[in-house]
């Protein structure tokens, strides 16, 4: 090999190796800047709750305070407030005071570290913290058939019009089952979301057989290979047991024509609900296989803190949040970025937040 | 999850039997219990913080008397000042004496609100009324459909317009009752969280313009904490005159009642039950209190029992139970009986003390017809001298009602020992159990 081949190819390893330096930098600040904004975003919408949270717990931690029983006391009542329920808070607190005595902190301030670490590690030990490949759908596996249930008046119908959209932009082709034959107007009401995100909708009169219109859309939707199927249902308490038969009767009917399906099962929640929302994903789990928990207006003053005992007894991930009345309002949910928006201390957000409210 | 306030202050009180008199020291472990019930229930913190605070003082110096044990006592105290707070009694609907009346509802979104309008226009008009529903609801999507579809159910005109401006159909609505001679106007508005400015704003428009004889908070029985500082908001720009609460006929213990009502000051006027239109009852302060506590809701069975069983049959049911005359056709009009009560799960519910053992037992009301299949394969004879069932007849029972011979004898024994047990009962032994219903057994 000659000496000019020799530095030449040198010369392209080099540049190749730039190349990719720089490449990667490009590609970590893009990260960065997508993570910011996501994170922004989620912080928009949690603005509220974030604020009195961290208004509460400044309040609390104020500087030169030490950890003591009356200090726990008081988180014990933030998170109580938070719909966080009594059993799993007290597990937080106790987690805490062992850490505190084992560890041998002392400032008030260090109290704040230890709870966000520990609401984390109940979200990251339910399966909650792999969300990534859920617009992911194999082609050996389509459709990908998503059921929607929950009680009444969570926001069901609004989730679906959402998660249609979503779906839809993933560049994905998508088509509604209208299962909802119970309540009056549901069909409508789905009919003007599925216009809006731009996806087909299978629907049939009020009062048929839910079971019926949600078999007619897997068959439509495999005769005309699409990817994802999505599955309204009717609004139901938890317990009402024909209701919750019924349900049972979807998905076996679903089965006939799919064996896997229902794919994923989301059980939608209400932010505002209280410590009932962990009898209704006990009482659901019976019936479908929830794979997953959609919750609903966090946009509200309501904390949406139940997720955080249902995530520790139930072990069932939250997939996304729901954070306005728009069709791009439904976000993944990432219990990293939940808590960093919950618990943010970031005092630049702190003032425009303040801007915001007055 | 559902454990009886009851049966936890057992536990904490059972070191003070046979004291005479409630100290400090012997309550204070079972205030913990009912801080922790009512937080369980879902009531707001600083509410129960305060309700605490009574209870404790109103209970400390109590005399223990009578068969009442402290424990007992403190649940009565408890008891009864939930009753107090949640209103001694029903609150009725104020009509203007000058029509029409105007009701506007509001709420959160998904609180049931267009139903409950429904609901209460069939309720109205069942008294002799001429309601007119307005729909309000122009920014959910088929929301205006909704109502429609509803009131044609129950017959009752609604009033719209093909228009954004909710505070115009609202104005309207009200030249147009007067024209028409309805005499209650319900408005029905769109669902709203208390932060979105220009919504809240929408709101208060419609109020100043129709200036409601009742302006009714729609709350979901379910909501959490946040019902405070929700029902704060709303009261505020409002000034609401009562309460509805929806989604009664779930499973939660509906502490919210008192946080909302702690705020709003104003009675619950109504509860929704179901979603049938004609799922709507007053507000009964006694049964909520029961619910919030777990201590069950035995009015509530009562009367559900009162509706369906005449007093007659009763009596003569008494007799042959007295008499250990009870039979299987008996059984098989009681098992009518109950199922038209409704659904066996939500009965068992309604007992206090019943939750602990039942409550994770699974009743499938499908039981009672494996039971009700059994009893009718019997013939007359067999079903009146249950004796004679051997074994070909058990074959045949079982053949003919699509079960299994193992079903029949499960179903006899049971049948046998609930024939002891009502002896006993009658008899005067108290048990602190309920006779195991055949068929049911797990």
């Amino acid at each position: 090999m000659g000496f000019f081949s020799k530095l030449k190819e040198k010369f392209t390893q080099q540049v190749d190796k730039v190349t990719e330096i720089v490449s990667e930098k490009v590609n970590s600040v893009v990260e960065k800047a997508a993570e910011t904004l996501k994170i922004d975003r989620l912080k928009d919408g949690l603005a509220k709750t974030r604020k009195s949270f961290v208004d509460k717990f400044k309040m609390v931690l104020g500087a030169g305070r030490k950890i003591d029983e009356k200090l726990l006391d008081e988180i014990e009542e933030i998170l109580i407030t938070a719909d966080i329920g009594v059993n799993t808070t007290e597990e937080i607190i106790e987690k805490v005071r062992k850490r505190v005595k084992k560890e041998g902190y002392e400032d008030a301030e260090d109290v704040y570290k230890l709870l966000k670490e520990e609401i984390h590690e109940i979200l990251l030990k339910s399966p909650s913290a792999n969300n990534d490949a859920i617009y992911h759908i194999d082609e050996s596996d389509k459709p990908k058939v998503i059921m929607v249930i929950g009680v009444n008046g969570v926001g069901k119908t609004t989730t679906i019009g959402k998660l249609a959209y979503n779906y839809k932009k993933a560049g994905k082709e998508v088509l509604i089952g209208a299962a909802d034959t119970f309540r009056a107007a549901a069909n409508e009401q789905l009919e003007i979301w599925a216009e809006r995100a731009g996806v087909g909708i299978i629907q049939q009169l009020q009062g048929a057989d839910p079971a019926a219109v949600a078999f007619d859309t897997l068959k439509s939707a495999i005769a005309n290979k699409k990817d994802v199927v999505i599955i309204d249902t009717a609004g139901r308490l938890h317990n009402k047991a024909n209701l919750m038969a019924e349900l049972e009767k979807i998905s076996r009917v679903m089965k006939k024509l799919k064996p896997t399906a229902p794919d994923e099962v989301f059980l939608v929640l209400d932010a505002t609900t209280g410590q009932n929302a962990i009898n209704q994903a006990k009482e659901f789990m019976k019936s479908a296989p929830i794979s997953g928990i959609v919750l609903t207006k966090l946009d509200g003053t309501a904390k949406g803190g139940v997720v955080i005992p249902i995530a520790n007894e139930l072990k069932i991930p939250v997939r996304y949040i729901g954070v306005g009345e728009k069709i791009d309002d439904l976000q993944l949910f990432d219990p990293s970025y939940f808590i960093e928006a919950l618990f943010g201390l970031d005092d630049e957000v702190d003032e425009e937040d303040e801007g915001k409210m007055e | 999850m559902f454990e009886s306030l009851q049966e936890k202050l057992e536990g904490a009180l059972k070191r003070f039997r046979g004291q005479s008199v409630i100290s400090e020291e012997n309550v204070s472990e079972a205030l913990k219990e009912i801080r922790r019930a009512l937080l369980e229930a879902d009531v707001n913190l600083n509410v129960v913080k305060k309700f605490v605070d009574d209870v404790r003082e109103k209970a400390i110096g109590t005399e223990v008397k009578g068969k009442l044990m402290p424990d007992q006592l403190i649940v009565k105290i408890v008891h009864d000042e939930l009753v107090e707070l949640l209103g001694s009694k029903t609150a009725e609907l104020t009509l203007s004496p000058q029509p029409p009346t105007i009701i506007m509802v509001a709420g959160l979104q998904g609180s049931g609100k267009t139903t409950f309008c429904a609901k209460l226009a069939r309720n109205l008009r069942k008294k002799g009324r001429q309601p007119l529903l307005v729909a309000c609801d122009v920014h959910r999507p088929a929301a205006i459909l909704q109502l429609q579809q509803l009131a044609q159910q129950v017959k009752i005109p609604v009033y719209t317009e093909d228009t954004k401006d909710a505070v115009s159909i609202a104005k309207n609505a009200l030249a147009y009752s007067k024209k028409f001679g309805r005499d209650i106007i319900i408005v029905d508005t769109a669902g709203r969280l208390t932060i979105d400015e220009e919504m809240m704003q929408e709101v208060r428009n419609i109020y100043d313009a129709v200036k409601p004889t009742e302006t009714l908070f729609v709350c979901d029985a379910m909501i959490g904490q946040d019902a405070v500082t929700t029902a704060k908001a709303f009261h505020d720009l409002l000034s609401l005159t009562g309460i509805v609460l929806t989604k009664l006929d779930g499973d939660t213990r509906g502490g919210a009642a008192l946080s909302v009502l702690n705020v709003v000051g104003k009675p619950i006027k109504f509860v929704g039950t179901g979603e049938k239109l004609e799922a709507l009852e007053p507000f009964h302060p006694e049964r909520i209190a029961s619910r919030i506590l777990g201590m069950g809701d035995i009015l509530t069975l009562v009367e559900k029992a009162e509706q369906q069983i005449d007093e007659e049959q009763a009596k003569k049911l008494e007799e042959k139970i007295r008499k250990n005359q009870f039979t299987f056709v008996d059984f098989l009009d009681q098992l009518k009986t109950i199922q038209k009560m409704g659904s066996l799960k939500d009965l068992l519910g309604l007992i206090p003390g019943m939750d602990k053992q039942l409550r994770n037992v699974n009743i499938d009301d499908k039981a009672f017809k494996k039971v009700e299949a059994m009893i009718l394969s019997m013939t007359l004879q067999e079903r009146n001298q249950p004796k004679i069932i051997n074994g070909s007849r058990r074959q045949r029972i079982a053949r003919g009602s699509g079960t299994t011979v193992q079903d029949v004898n499960r179903l006899l024994k049971q049948f046998e020992e609930m024939q002891k047990m009502m002896k006993m009962v009658t008899q005067n032994k108290r048990s602190r159990f309920l006779p195991k219903l055949p068929g049911f057994s797990k």
